[in-house]
């Protein structure tokens, strides 16, 4: 689990060592610690000529975030972060003025800083020079994100036609994105499409009062998600095979909720669950299908029941109980469903193939089921982890998993709590607005998109 | 999940100033192992601790005040004398959870279920977790009796002198360590050994008492396999099931196996290491709460704690065999709840032996052993084969002594909410010609 590399090139001896010869030195994440403030400096907010009225916006909430905000780039001052408003760019020459601010003051942002553009999305667009330059936001953003330093990362928010700039969830996802919550989310777009959603009474227990369920939970990202999910303010109800039960008891009780010992996989699987919550709790806000296993081989060598097993936990399980919480009237107001991908499901990989089945069926299937978790006033989304260490990827051989790890541009790892932080974000209410999303927790993974 | 209660009983209703319901909410235990197996390392209060925390995962309970919990061992070391308390300062309860030790031998785990289910009915306590524990592996050992007297005569010498008249009594005999045994201590007879006289006595067949053992085995295991104790069972040190459970034994297979007991009684020896328990280690609890409670928390309420009582037998005078207090405790209990013998949907009698389930039927059975020995004027008469330990008992899962009594009130109170409906016996026995029955009612 623990990165060698990452610790030699920033301790002691090792680390100056590294710096004279100039390796490459991954910056230790900073994550999130209740209590702590949302940025430790200053930040800039920036936009291009036509968005004066959305930064004004964007600006204001900052202040009232207690955010110490500057309009203008001070290259003595360090920033914690910049706010890229380009909601209403016109043309891709427009773009220029903005960036070119941002490019002046990067050396000026402090380790672990934020880059988060808004912008809008090209399909919306009436015409091409419009399409050009919101698509050109998208291009800027990518690229941004690869060239910063230090633990810092870029993401945008893209605002649907009609979404205004302080909208709940373009707040949510900016105040996720700025703090450390986000620290393992880089190079990512997160797409809001209506102003669904409310900001929570206490931005660091969000999901008080809900009542969550988590397959998987018994260890690793599960066990990390349930943990974030009771830390924002959740009752948890976690869900393992029976054979992890020691485990999940043991989460359950760190949680203060309850364990069920279940196969995901079995008929009565999401019947069983569902006389669990009505019983204890009456109802159901948050399902995390974290469930899932691995079972790589190449194609060639393929054996039915490793294709079998994989797709039945990882994409049918979800499926079934999904389609059984959906046909019930055990959901809450605002019901959340979040199901895990993985960026094998969204740029392959070799040997794969039925793991990447299952997880690109999981995006298909949050994309289908958009509408109708609209429809109940919910959402349902994916969040598609890149390398994580956990028990699984430290089963990888060393050379693979060295390559791995780095293949982003964070230059290592994430961790179970970056996956269990944007889990808990989409699972909020300030994240209504957020419908039928996979969003990436990579490090800006060089595969994919 | 609270249904009414079920009016098939011939209970009369109560009334007003009657003691309320304890039910049985759930139950928690980790898989039996086998002596020397996987747990050789875990001590009770390790066992006792993951069978109480496995339990308040199921039920949501981290950081709750219970009631009272009431958990004892047979096998105990004399340092663990807060053994439950300490259990419970170990677990996910909040710490201001109190508990006392039980010990009634086999019995342990049902008399504390009996004594917190009391407590509950009177209104003394909301809720309680009844459990047991032992550990064959882990078991306490003594320094010998005169090495003890001894090493206490030192510890009270002043002079020199005194300390070296005490030194010099020293023999390297007393240096042999005691173990604790199954041996009756005013017969000095194992209880395996006890339990021939009465397998002879009854002359009960090998073939009989293998019967009952493959139930055993196929029973507990088509339970494993049909998800029944998914909601029973915490896994603990690698072990999913219970490490003695034969899936595939036979009958060919059993009657193989060399006797082990009763060789040197005139009958043929009939029972072997098959149809007998083996020492185990492990560790069980149950959920007791009155209804208001249960209902509270949206938990579950399986069954009732209709009734129980103990029994005795005159063992050392050979009256009776020693493991019979059973067979005279139900007649009194049937009487005083107004049922027959047949009366009822389940019949748990732990397998201590194949032969101690056998000869407590045979004698409800026979018209003379009931009127002679129990005092009744007529046989209680045979019971449906096919109600008897329907998922197993303690021939497959082993027998932990004090944790048997929290296994089979789990696992009869679970078959009775399946069921829906019915009511269900135990019966189980213990050291010293004891024994505890109970009746439980799906609630």
């Amino acid at each position: 689990m623990s990165d060698t590399y990452l610790n030699l090139v920033n301790n002691g001896f090792t680390k100056t060592l590294a710096k004279r010869l100039g390796l490459p030195r991954p910056a230790v994440l900073r994550r999130h610690r209740p209590g702590e403030p949302l940025l430790r400096g200053p930040v800039l907010v920036v936009h291009d000529a036509a968005s004066d009225e959305a930064a004004d916006a964007v600006a204001g909430q900052l202040l009232e975030w207690d955010v110490d905000v500057h309009r203008h780039a001070d290259t003595s001052e360090q920033f914690s972060a910049v706010v890229v408003v380009l909601t209403e760019v016109t043309s891709p020459a427009a773009l220029g003025a903005p960036l070119l601010e941002v490019g002046a003051m990067l050396r000026g942002l402090a380790p672990h800083g934020r880059v988060v553009t808004l912008s809008r999305p090209a399909s919306g667009a009436s015409t091409a020079t419009l399409a050009a330059a919101r698509q050109g936001v998208d291009g800027i953003l990518r690229s941004l994100a690869k060239e910063l330093r230090a633990g810092s990362t870029g993401n945008g928010i893209v605002l649907a036609d009609g979404v205004g700039p302080t909208a709940p969830s373009v707040l949510g996802a900016l105040r996720f994105l700025l703090s450390t919550r986000s620290a393992f989310v880089d190079g990512q777009l997160v797409q809001v499409t209506s102003e669904a959603g409310s900001v929570p009474q206490d931005w660091e227990r969000p999901l008080d009062g809900t009542v969550a369920v988590v397959t998987g939970a018994a260890r690793g990202i599960g066990a990390a998600i349930a943990r974030t999910l009771a830390r924002d303010g959740a009752t948890l109800v976690v869900v393992d095979v029976p054979a992890a039960g020691d485990a999940l008891a043991g989460v359950a009780n760190e949680v203060h909720g309850s364990a069920l010992q279940l196969d995901v996989t079995a008929d009565d699987a999401a019947a069983r669950i569902l006389e669990h919550v009505r019983a204890r709790h009456g109802r159901l806000d948050v399902v995390i299908h974290n469930a899932g296993i691995l079972r790589d081989k190449l194609l060639v060598n393929m054996k039915p029941e490793r294709w079998d097993s994989v797709l039945a936990v990882n994409v049918t399980a979800p499926l079934q109980i999904t389609e059984a919480l959906l046909d019930s009237d055990a959901l809450g107001q605002a019901p959340r469903i979040i199901c895990l991908a993985s960026t094998s499901g969204i740029a392959g990989n070799r040997g794969q193939t039925n793991y990447a089945a299952s997880k690109a069926g999981v995006i298909g299937m949050v994309q289908a089921w958009a509408p109708a978790l609209t429809e109940r006033g919910g959402t349902i989304n994916a969040v598609a982890p890149g390398f994580i260490e956990t028990d699984m990827t430290a089963k990888i051989p060393f050379a693979t998993r060295e390559v791995a790890r780095r293949l982003n541009s964070l230059q290592q790892g994430g961790r179970p709590i970056d996956v269990a932080e944007t889990i808990a974000f989409l699972a909020s209410p300030q994240a209504g607005g957020i419908n039928g999303e996979t969003v990436r927790v990579c490090g800006q993974n060089m595969v994919g998109r | 999940m609270a249904a009414p209660r079920s009016t098939n009983g011939t209970q009369p209703a109560p009334t007003e100033g009657a003691p309320r319901r304890a039910v049985v909410v759930g139950g928690n235990r980790i898989p039996f192992a086998r002596a020397g197996g996987p747990y050789t390392r875990s001590s009770n209060q390790d066992m006792l601790t993951a069978a109480l925390d496995g339990l308040v995962a199921r039920f949501g309970l981290a950081g709750e005040r219970v009631g009272e919990v009431a958990a004892g061992a047979v096998l105990k070391h004399s340092r663990d004398f807060n053994l439950t308390r300490e259990a419970v300062l170990g677990s996910a309860l909040s710490p201001e959870t109190p508990a006392y030790d039980v010990q009634q031998a086999c019995a342990t785990g049902m008399e504390a279920v009996l004594g917190l289910s009391n407590k509950i009915r009177l209104g003394q306590i909301e809720s309680g977790i009844a459990g047991g524990v032992d550990s064959t592996s882990d078991a306490p050992i003594a320094v010998s009796e005169p090495l003890r007297r001894i090493l206490l005569d030192l510890s009270r010498a002043r002079s020199t002198q005194q300390k070296l008249a005490a030194v010099a009594r020293l023999r390297p005999g007393h240096l042999t360590p005691s173990a604790p045994t199954t041996g009756e201590p005013r017969t000095g007879l194992s209880m395996g050994e006890h339990q021939a006289l009465t397998t002879a006595a009854f002359s009960l067949t090998r073939e009989a008492q293998d019967e009952i053992a493959l139930a055993s085995h196929h029973n507990l295991a088509a339970a494993y396999d049909s998800g029944f104790f998914d909601d029973l069972i915490t896994p603990y040190r690698g072990l999913t099931r219970d490490a003695n459970l034969r899936a595939d034994t036979t009958l060919e297979k059993l009657a193989k196996l060399k006797p082990v007991f009763g060789k040197h009684l005139d009958t043929p020896a009939t029972m072997t290491a098959g149809n007998s328990t083996p020492l185990s280690d492990g560790a069980s609890t149950v959920l007791l709460a009155s209804e208001a409670w249960a209902a509270e928390r949206g938990l579950p309420v399986l069954a009732t704690i209709v009734d129980a009582e103990p029994g005795a037998v005159d063992f050392v005078h050979g009256r009776d065999g020693l493991l019979m207090a059973g067979a005279h405790a139900v007649p009194r209990l049937l009487a005083r709840n107004g049922l027959t013998l047949q009366d009822f949907d389940f019949y748990e009698i732990h397998e201590a032996f194949a032969g101690t389930v056998l000869a407590n039927l045979a004698a409800w059975e026979s018209q003379e052993y009931c009127r002679e020995r129990l005092g009744l004027d007529d046989a209680l008469g045979s019971i449906d084969r096919s109600k008897l330990n329907v998922n197993g008992s303690s021939l497959a899962a082993g027998h932990p002594f004090a944790a048997t009594g929290g296994r089979i009130v789990a696992t009869l109170a679970t078959l009775l909410a399946r069921k829906g409906s019915g009511r269900g016996l135990i019966s189980v026995c213990a050291a010293g010609g004891q024994g505890v029955v109970m009746i439980l009612e799906a609630a």
